[in-house]
C-alpha cells in the first residue's frame, strides 16, 4: 500500500469514516484504539495507520480537535463555567484542558469566550452544524510538537491573530 | 416556474444500493432511470418537490477514467463531499421513522435556538443534515 489516499479501498474508507463520525457524535467519551477499530471492523494494528492515511491526522489528535471545537462552541454559546466545560467535553482535569486549549488555539478559554461572543452575531445565516466544522481548530502538528516550538520561540500560530 | 436548478447530482458507489436507500429508507421517489450501455441516468426526487431532481451517479466509464473514478469513490467514502440539507417539518419524528428503516445517523436530533437538526449518511458516505426550521 502506498501513502496515496486514493489508493485506499473505498469500502475501508467508508468504515473508517464511521469511526470518525462516532468520535464527532460523542467526542467527550473515551475512544481507545480498540473501540475505534471495532467500529471500523479493522484490526487495532491497522486502524491508526489507516485512519491517518485517510484523514491526515492520527485518530486521537482528531478527537482533540473535536473536543476543543466543542469547548469553543460552549464558551461562546453558553454560560457554563470553564470547569464545567472541561468536564463536559471529555477532559479529566481542568489543568490539562486549559493547557491543551492554549496549546491548540493560542488563547486561554476565557479569552476565546470574550472574543467569540463579540464576533458571533455576524454568522447567524449559516447552519450551526456547518459553522462548527468551519471553526474546527487546525491541528496539523501534535500538541507536544506545538509546545516544543513555543519553547524555542518559532511558533507562528495564525490563531494568535484572532484577538 | 420554468427557470431554475433542475438536477443536482451525487456520486454514489452503487446505484442500486443508492436507489434503495433514497426511495425505501428516505422516502424519495424515482424520477428517471434510463440506461445506455454502461451508463445509467438515475434521478430521484422529494415527493413535495416536483421541480427538483437529485441525481445518483456512479463515477466511472464512459464518463470518467478508472483512476479519476477511484479517486472520487475514495473522496465520497471519506465523507469529503459538500454538505446536503434536507428540510423537514418534524426532525425528531423523521429521525425515528428513518432510523427504524435502518438509516445510519451520525447525529441525533439536537435543538439549537429553536431549530432542530440531525445528521445522517447514505451508504456511499454522502452526509446530510436534516433540519427543522425555527417556527
Amino acid at each position: 500500500m502506498t501513502d496515496d489516499p486514493a489508493s485506499q479501498d473505498p469500502e475501508l474508507l467508508r468504515r473508517l469514516l464511521r469511526a470518525k463520525d462516532r468520535m464527532d457524535a460523542a467526542s467527550h467519551e473515551r475512544w481507545p484504539v480498540r473501540r475505534l477499530a471495532r467500529v471500523s471492523g479493522v484490526s487495532e494494528a491497522h486502524f491508526a495507520r489507516s485512519f491517518k492515511q485517510a484523514f491526515g491526522v492520527p485518530p486521537h489528535r482528531y478527537l482533540l480537535t473535536r473536543r476543543i471545537e466543542r469547548a469553543t462552541a460552549l464558551l461562546r454559546d453558553t454560560d457554563l463555567s470553564v470547569t464545567e466545560i472541561a468536564f463536559h467535553t471529555g477532559w479529566e482535569s481542568l489543568g490539562t484542558f486549559g493547557r491543551t486549549f492554549r496549546d491548540v488555539t493560542g488563547e486561554s478559554p476565557s479569552a476565546i469566550r470574550s472574543c467569540a461572543r463579540a464576533a458571533a452575531h455576524e454568522l447567524d445565516c449559516v447552519p450551526a452544524c456547518i459553522l462548527r466544522a468551519a471553526h474546527r481548530p487546525d491541528l496539523a502538528t501534535a500538541v507536544s510538537e506545538k509546545r516544543r516550538r513555543v519553547a524555542v520561540g518559532i511558533n507562528r500560530s495564525e490563531h494568535k491573530e484572532v484577538r | 416556474m420554468s427557470q431554475g436548478v433542475e438536477v443536482v447530482g451525487l456520486y454514489v458507489r452503487d446505484q442500486d444500493e443508492a436507489l434503495a436507500f433514497y426511495v425505501e429508507q428516505i422516502g424519495f421517489r424515482v424520477h428517471t432511470d434510463v440506461r445506455n450501455g454502461d451508463y445509467r441516468w438515475l434521478t430521484v426526487q422529494h415527493p413535495d418537490q416536483p421541480s427538483f431532481q437529485l441525481g445518483l451517479f456512479s463515477p466511472g466509464p464512459p464518463v470518467l477514467d478508472a483512476v479519476t473514478a477511484q479517486t472520487l469513490r475514495a473522496i465520497v467514502a471519506k465523507g469529503a463531499m459538500p454538505p446536503l440539507v434536507l428540510t423537514v417539518d418534524d426532525c425528531r419524528a423523521a429521525y425515528e421513522r428513518m432510523r427504524a428503516r435502518g438509516v445510519e445517523f451520525t447525529q441525533e436530533p439536537v435543538e439549537r435556538y429553536g431549530a432542530v437538526d440531525a445528521g445522517f449518511r447514505d451508504p456511499s458516505g454522502n452526509g446530510w443534515k436534516m433540519i427543522q426550521a425555527r417556527r
